[in-house]
Formats: structure tokens, sequence, C-alpha cells
């Protein structure tokens, strides 16, 4: 990928995701500037602090809406799980992936599977394997992908989003095939029971578990993803995403630390498959189609590359945009089914919108313009 | 540090400026390369354009054939404004830019990079193909090759002959000497004066090497940091010791 | 032996589809240096709307004309309009671009034309000759596919080769701002680049219609077999996509016939060969190492 910085002039730098990625990662001004600012400097600190804020945040949205709203947190948290791990790959190593809808059912199955059992493994322990398995699933696409770059590598990814489906069908007895494997969703503990009516008065009910299920393991993916990308590793990524030559040179070999942000954002997508497996039931193949891959490219793009918040309005988008978008299509005339089409219809709309007019997302332009103010208010003040 | 000189010291009146360059300003985002650029390259003569890498030489004539937008300024070629004239025009106008490294295309045989030059006129006679391979006797046992198995020389010669098929009647060269050895670059250079001497082509010549562009040459421009810092007969230039040590490197 | 014979026969004939998708993807490639991941879409938008002239009446023959001809104007109007602003951008712009055209334009089939499948006709026969005392895999449509491809082919052949417009294409494609300081009118290059390649997708997009079953997603598979033969051939070459779709329509067809339940595997297989190539051999077969920089 070009580095936009230094391309020659009448290029539009903005429209660049490179320079949008950089702003989107941008160190907060205030850690460098000696500027006032009401978090704490340490990186560890402050995303200790918004972990705690993200929690009281989710109980009290979990607790102040319906059932139905619930499950559709729900689902925006198990996008969001695997959108986050996908915007650390294409967002700070630059990395594209057509491929994570198919990790996600790695994961999913891998859970279906464990619950299957007459007496399960506790659940955090299975979610747990199948981010391991999933990961490992992470590690071999990864070692392919690490050599091949922007369309070779969306190419293969797609390839591998239409192709593994298909071991569904092939393995029909263990996996079950076209019907795919129902999930036996674990049933809320007494003690949540309890927390619950002592907290809202209300009932425990499955779907409100699953939801705090979601929303559990939503925070602690993204407070160590924001870890990731502020440590060291993340910034060794963003080297060999825009300065691979000179990345190179300065001793760094390219290949492991691409494998390292795949098998991470595979982790992220076997978690969240995990999720949705317990959330939704059930792991069929037709959960997993080519659509739910664009469907997680979306949620990033919109949000921003390399944002863990624009992954999680992305996926805000992505849930909450296409029943709303369908009721607008059967106010407007189309019949049920056609009507569903319009929210793939807008999607595909607005990533190319997106490309064309506001390539950062909606997190990445708001920095881009956050940071423009901040250059222009400096340049005043210091008499410019 | 010598103070810009005045205008040419030739008598303007007696040649008209084939191109006419006034004001020219142009940037790559924060950095300023050309800053108010004014020269003249006169009708049937080499105008050479000299300084040290970064001087904006190479952004001169990028500006000046429109791949670069120039915020201020003027371009006039044979007194037509064509500051704001698109890239492709610049060949149907007259006026044929041969870039930095050369621009062969080399996935396109000898032949056929020959007939990209000539795209735009429509049906070219055989006759003008034969006179660049008589130009370049080189070029003839490569014709049917793909360009890309050509020598650095061959490959100069190859868009020089190009070029040439456009009928141009300025041609901007971008440091043709560029990792060529001494001999072929004073080979090419031959045989660029001996066209404007017979054919009355003028020459706008980019060049760091500006020993061997000076000898060649009939006026030499001399730019620094985007500006020009003087503008003499080429003559006169290579006498002047102080000038050439500090900004031409000998 | 026999069912040797038709398997291989089976294989040529799909493979000189994908031979055609991938020759699209490669006129693309080769021109603006992105991969149109939405030209199986755009190939299916042309494919209705000659079925939906087949169903009001005209003849398989008008129809694959306008469909080739709506390809061609869909194609220029798409590379002008939503591609122009990100061509030679960060390359991760132009295949987001490509993929959401990819799903809007599916989308667009489906809420105009229903999710459901229909028939589409076959312009020629679909039984297999008779030889001997059986039928063979190969069939009078299978010969009016490998046929219209050859065709094809050769008129780009043509146009390439021996034509003053097709110097022009190649100039721009190869290089582009030399061609510009010729005069060659590149953005206009680059615009009947995409249509050319889309007429191609068109074709065989209607040629995969052909005698069977479509819905809006019916060109999906197509997209990955038509990049593998592409990537298997060398993104460059326009032969090495014809050599690559015939190589991949074999090896899917044997894959399909011999392994026990292969038909499920056959995606997977693409995959493996692609990421094959992609080790061994990037550049594919024809990879030439021509240098760029002059």
């Amino acid at each position: 990928m070009t580095d936009p910085r230094t391309a020659p002039a009448g290029t539009d730098v903005d429209a660049a995701p490179v320079l949008a990625t950089a702003a989107a990662n941008a160190p907060s001004a205030q850690a460098g500037a000696g500027r006032r600012s009401f978090l704490p400097r340490s990186t560890l600190l402050r995303h200790l602090i918004l972990l705690v804020v993200g929690a009281v945040l989710a109980v009290a949205l979990l607790e102040l809406t319906d059932p139905f709203t619930n499950s559709q947190l729900a689902q925006v948290a198990y996008y969001a799980i695997a959108a986050g791990g996908l915007t650390v790959l294409t967002g700070l190593n630059g990395q594209i992936s057509l491929g994570h809808g198919a990790l996600m059912a790695v994961g999913a199955y891998t859970t279906a599977l464990f619950l299957q059992a007459d007496e399960p493994w506790p659940l955090p322990l299975i979610f747990l394997v199948s981010i391991a398995v999933t990961a490992v699933v992470g590690a071999i696409v990864g070692v392919a992908a690490a050599r091949l770059h922007g369309p070779y590598l969306a190419g293969a990814t797609l390839a591998l989003a239409v192709g593994l489906p298909g071991l569904a069908l092939y393995f029909r007895d263990t996996l079950g095939g076209e019907q795919g494997l129902r999930v036996r969703a674990p049933r809320p503990p007494d003690w949540f029971r309890e927390a619950i009516s002592t907290l809202s008065g209300g009932s425990g009910s499955t779907t409100k578990w699953l939801a705090y299920v979601g929303a559990f393991w939503l925070l602690i993916a993204f407070f160590l993803l924001a870890n990731l990308a502020r440590s060291r590793i993340g910034r060794t990524w963003r080297a060999v995403r825009d300065q691979e030559v000179a990345a190179e040179l300065a001793g760094i070999s390219l290949a492991p630390w691409r494998v390292l942000a795949f098998v991470v954002s595979a982790a992220c997508a076997g978690l969240g498959g995990a999720v949705l497996a317990v959330v939704v039931r059930l792991a069929a193949p037709s959960a997993f189609t080519l659509v739910l891959s664009l469907a997680l490219l979306t949620a990033i793009v919109i949000g921003g590359l390399g944002s863990l918040f624009g992954a999680l309005i992305g996926s805000a988008i992505l849930v909450f945009l296409p029943p709303w978008v369908t009721d607008l299509g059967t106010s407007a005339g189309l019949n049920g089914t056609k009507a569903a089409q319009l929210a793939p219809f807008v999607y595909g709309a607005v990533l190319v919108l997106a490309m064309i007019f506001a390539p950062a997302g909606i997190v990445g332009t708001l920095r881009l313009r956050l940071l423009g103010l901040r250059a222009r208010r400096a340049a005043r003040a210091g008499g410019g | 540090m010598a103070e810009p000189h005045g205008s040419t010291a030739l008598s303007a009146s007696e040649r008209t400026a084939v191109l006419e360059v006034r004001d020219l300003t142009s940037s790559y985002g924060p950095v300023r390369a050309l800053d108010g650029v004014t020269l003249r390259a006169e009708t049937g003569r080499i105008t050479a354009v000299l300084g040290a890498n970064g001087a904006g030489k190479t952004t001169l004539l990028r500006t000046i054939s429109g791949l670069v937008r120039c915020e201020r300024g003027q371009v006039l070629l044979d007194g037509e404004d064509i500051t704001r004239a698109p890239v492709e025009s610049m060949v149907t106008k007259g006026m044929a830019h041969v870039p930095e490294g050369r621009g062969v295309i080399a996935e396109l045989t000898v032949e056929e990079n020959l007939r990209v030059g000539a795209l735009f006129r429509g049906k070219v006679g055989r006759e003008e193909f034969d006179r660049v391979y008589d130009l370049f006797p080189r070029l003839t046992e490569r014709r049917g090759q793909p360009a890309h198995v050509l020598s650095g020389g061959e490959r100069q010669m190859l868009v020089i002959g190009r070029a040439l098929l456009a009928r141009p009647r300025i041609l901007l060269l971008d440091e043709p000497s560029l990792g060529l050895a001494p001999r072929i670059v004073a080979q090419i250079f031959g045989l660029v004066r001996r066209l404007v001497d017979a054919e009355g082509l003028s020459v706008l010549l980019v060049e760091q090497n500006a020993r061997s562009a000076l000898t060649v040459a009939d006026t030499g421009i001399v730019l620094n940091l985007g500006r020009v810092v003087a503008a003499e007969d080429a003559r006169t230039l290579l006498a002047d010791e102080g000038l050439r040590h500090a900004y031409l490197g000998f | 032996m026999r069912q040797f014979v038709n398997v291989t026969l089976n294989g040529l004939t799909q493979g000189m589809i994908f031979a055609a998708f991938a020759l699209a993807l490669v006129l693309i490639w080769r021109s603006t240096r992105i991969v149109n991941f939405a030209q199986g879409a755009m190939a299916a938008a042309t494919s209705f709307i000659a079925l939906a002239l087949i169903h009001s009446g005209q003849s398989y023959w008008v129809a694959l004309v306008v469909a080739l001809a709506s390809g061609f104007v869909l194609g220029a109007v798409v590379e002008r309009v939503v591609i122009r602003p990100v061509e030679g951008g960060p390359e991760l712009n132009a295949v987001i671009v490509t993929l959401g055209l990819f799903v809007a334009i599916e989308a667009l089939i489906a809420i105009i034309a229903g999710s459901s499948f229909q028939s589409f006709p076959a312009p020629f026969g679909l039984e297999g000759f008779s030889v001997g005392d059986g039928r063979i895999a190969l069939t009078p449509n299978g010969l009016f596919i490998i046929g219209s491809v050859l065709v094809t082919m050769l008129l780009l052949v043509g146009l390439f080769r021996f034509t003053r417009l097709g110097l022009a294409m190649r100039a721009s494609a190869f290089g582009q701002e030399v061609a510009r300081l010729l005069g060659v009118r590149v953005g206009r290059m680059l615009t009947l680049g995409w249509a050319l390649a889309a007429v191609v997708g068109s074709l065989a997009g209607l040629l995969i219609a052909g005698g069977g079953l479509v819905h809006p997603a019916y060109m999906d598979s197509i997209i990955v077999y038509g990049f593998v033969a592409a990537v298997l051939g060398g993104l460059d070459s326009p032969i090495g996509s014809v050599v690559g779709g015939l190589i991949l329509g074999l090896l899917l067809s044997y894959v399909s016939g011999y392994v026990p339940r292969g038909s499920g595997l056959v995606n997977l297989a693409a995959l493996v060969i692609l990421v094959v190539v992609l080790l061994v051999r990037p550049g594919g077969l024809f990879s030439s190492t021509t240098s760029r920089r002059a």
C-alpha cells in the first residue's frame, strides 16, 4: 500500500485509509501535548477505567431494554467481537480478509460440538477451547496469507469463505450437514438470577443471560485488543503495514507479525462464533455465508479501520439497520423477501460511497476533523 | 551566493520564445518545489535547465506539461496559454515530454513503443518510422523485441525517437544522461544538437550533468530551491567559476 | 474409460467458462490493477436482463446481444463513476469498492427480479452427442460454449495486437503517465477496458446460465473459480487465463468425478489450488519477469 504522506501533489490525501487509520489510532493528544486531560496517562489504567464504564453501560442498557432488544444486543456483541479482531487485522496490520465469516463458523461449530456432551464443560472453558481451535486454524491460514497482498489476499480469503462451509456438508455425520448442529444453550445460573432480581427486579431469563455473556466477552476481548493495539506489538503491526521496506531494514521479519495479527483476529472471530452459537442456538452453514464476511467488512469500514469503537458502531449498525430498512421496504410496498434484500443493498451502497467519500469511516473521519480543528486552533494560538 | 541574474543577455528581439514560463509556482504538499520560476526557451535552441538534486528541475518539466498542477503562474507555448491545458493535449500542440526515467513501456516492443508516439496523429507513413530507425540503427536490430531488453542508452534513443514521431515543436528532455556512460551521453547529445541545427527543433533539457549539458546547450538556466538563480548564455555560464561551484558541482 | 472421457469433456466445457470469466478479470487487472470482485454480479445482472427479454417473447439471440450490450454499458458506467475515484489509491479501497458493488448489485437483482430460482433456456441442445453405443458428455450447447469463448479470445487478441485502439489500451495499461504525455486519452482507454471486460463477463454469465437455473447469487462460485483460474495463468496474461481456466476446469471435474462425494469439496479444492499456486509460483504459469521500470 502506498503511503499517502509521501504521495505526490494532487493526491487526495484524505482518501487514504492509511492516513485515516493513523488518525483513528492517533495516540491521544492529551498524552503527548501536556494538555489537561480527564483520563490518566497510563494506557492500562485508561483502558481499565473504560472497561468499568463499559460494564456499567452494558448493565444499564440490558436492564433498561426489553428482551427482544436484549437479543439484538447479544447479536451486536458477537459481531463486534469478530469485527474488533478484523479491524485490528485490517486497520493496524493492513491485511484484508474476506474469510472471517468462515472462522466464526469454526468457533461456532467447536462450541456446538462441545455442548453436545451430556455433562458439558463450563461455558467459559468451552469458549476458550473454541478460541484456541480457531486460533490454530487462523495460524494455518495466516501463514499462507502472510505472503499475499491486496487483491490476492482478498481472493484467497474469499475462496476460504466460500469453501470452508462445504466441510460441514462433507462431514455430514459429525457436523450435521445442511441442517447444522443444534446448540443447547446453557441455562442462567442461580447467582445470576438473584443478582438481576436484586438489581432491577426483573427475571434472569436465558435471553438476558446470553446477552450478558456476550457483553462480558465483548468487554474482555476489546480490553485485550485495545491494550494489544497500543503495545509494542501493535506498533510493530503498524510498522509492518506502512513501511515494509523500512521495517525489514530495521531487522523486523514481516511474516511472523502478520501471522500473529491473523491469529489474534482469528481468535476473536472464534470467540464471536462461539457466542453466536449459544445466542442463535444453531451452528449451520447457512449462517456463515460470504455475506457474513462481507457484513463484518462493512462494519469495520463504516466504523473506521483500526478503531475498536468503530467496530462496535459498525456492528450496531449491522444489527439494527436491516430490520429498519426492511420495514421501510415493506411499507413502500415490497414483499417480505424483497424487502429483506434492501439491507444488503444498503450495505453494498454504503461500502461504495464510504470508500469514495469517507474512507476513514465514522470514527476516522471524526478524528481527522478533530485533528484538523485542533491544528487550526493551535496555529491560531501560536499567532500563525 | 550569486544574485539572480537578469533576463538573458541574448538579444531577445532576434529570436522568438517557443516556450515561456512566467512566475510558475507549484508544491508537493507543504513543500514548495517551484517558487516563481520565470524563463524562456528560444526557438531552435537548446535551453538547459540545471541545478542540484531537488532544485525543482523535474517538477518544472512536469508542471509545464501538466502532470503537476501549478498554483500560480503561466505557461505559454508560442504565445498560447497552455497553463491549464490537459496533459493529453500537449502533443497535439507540439510539445513532447520525455519524462524522468525515460518512460519506455517495457511490455511493448520497440516498434510498438514508437507507434505509441504517433498514435495521436492517426495514420503515419512508414517513411517516418524508417527515418527514426536511420537515426538510431541500434533500434533496427531490436525492432520486434520487447523494450525491456534494451540497454540504458538504447532506451534513451527509443524514447527520443518516439517523441520525434510526435513531430514536436519543442522537446522536453528530463535527464537523458542518467545512468549512461559518457560516450553514449556524448552520442545522444550530439544527435540532439544535430536535430536542433538541422530541423529547427527546440529543446528544453533538464540535466544534472551540467558540464556535458552546457557543452551542447545554447542557454543555461540554473535553478536552486525552486528559484531561478541564473539565466545566461551557455558559454558565459561555463566561464563563471563562482556560479558553477555554487550550484552546478564543478 | 468412458467415464474418463466424460469427466474430461465436462471439465473442458466448464473450464472454458472459467476461462472467459478469468479473461474478464485479467482485462481489468491489466488496465487498472484492480480485481473486479463485482464482475460476477454484473454478469448476473445482464443475464437477468436477458431473461426478462426472453420472458417477454424475444429470441435467445436478441436477448444475448442486448445482454452483451448492457454489459458494455454497465462496465463503462461502473469504471467512470465508481472506480475512477479510487483508481491509483491504496489497493484496499478498490477491493472494498468492488466488494460493495458486488453486494449491492446482487441485492438489487433480488429486489427487482426476486430471489427464486428461474430456468434459463439454452440456445442449443443439451443432449450429449451419441458416440458408438452411448452418449458422451459433449453437447451441442457445450460446443457453442467452447466456440464462443474461442471466438471472443481471437477477437480480443486481434484487437490488442493489430489495432491502434488496442495499442492505445495496452499503452494506457502499462505506461499510463507516458501514454498521457503522448496524447493517449488514458481515461477513455480504461473505461473501454472495463466495458470490454464486462462484455466478456456477461458472456460467461450467459454461458453458465444456459440450460440451468439462475438466481441472484448464481455467479458467486464462479468469481472464486475465475479468480483462481486467472491467478493460475498469471493475472497479467490473457492466454494464461484461458489455459488456467481449462486446467482448473479439468482438475475440478476430476475431483468431482472421482473423489467420493467430491462435489461438495469442489470449492475447497479450488482454494487449495489457489493457495498452492500463490505460494509456489505467485506469478502464475505464464508469469513473465518484465521489468516495469524503464
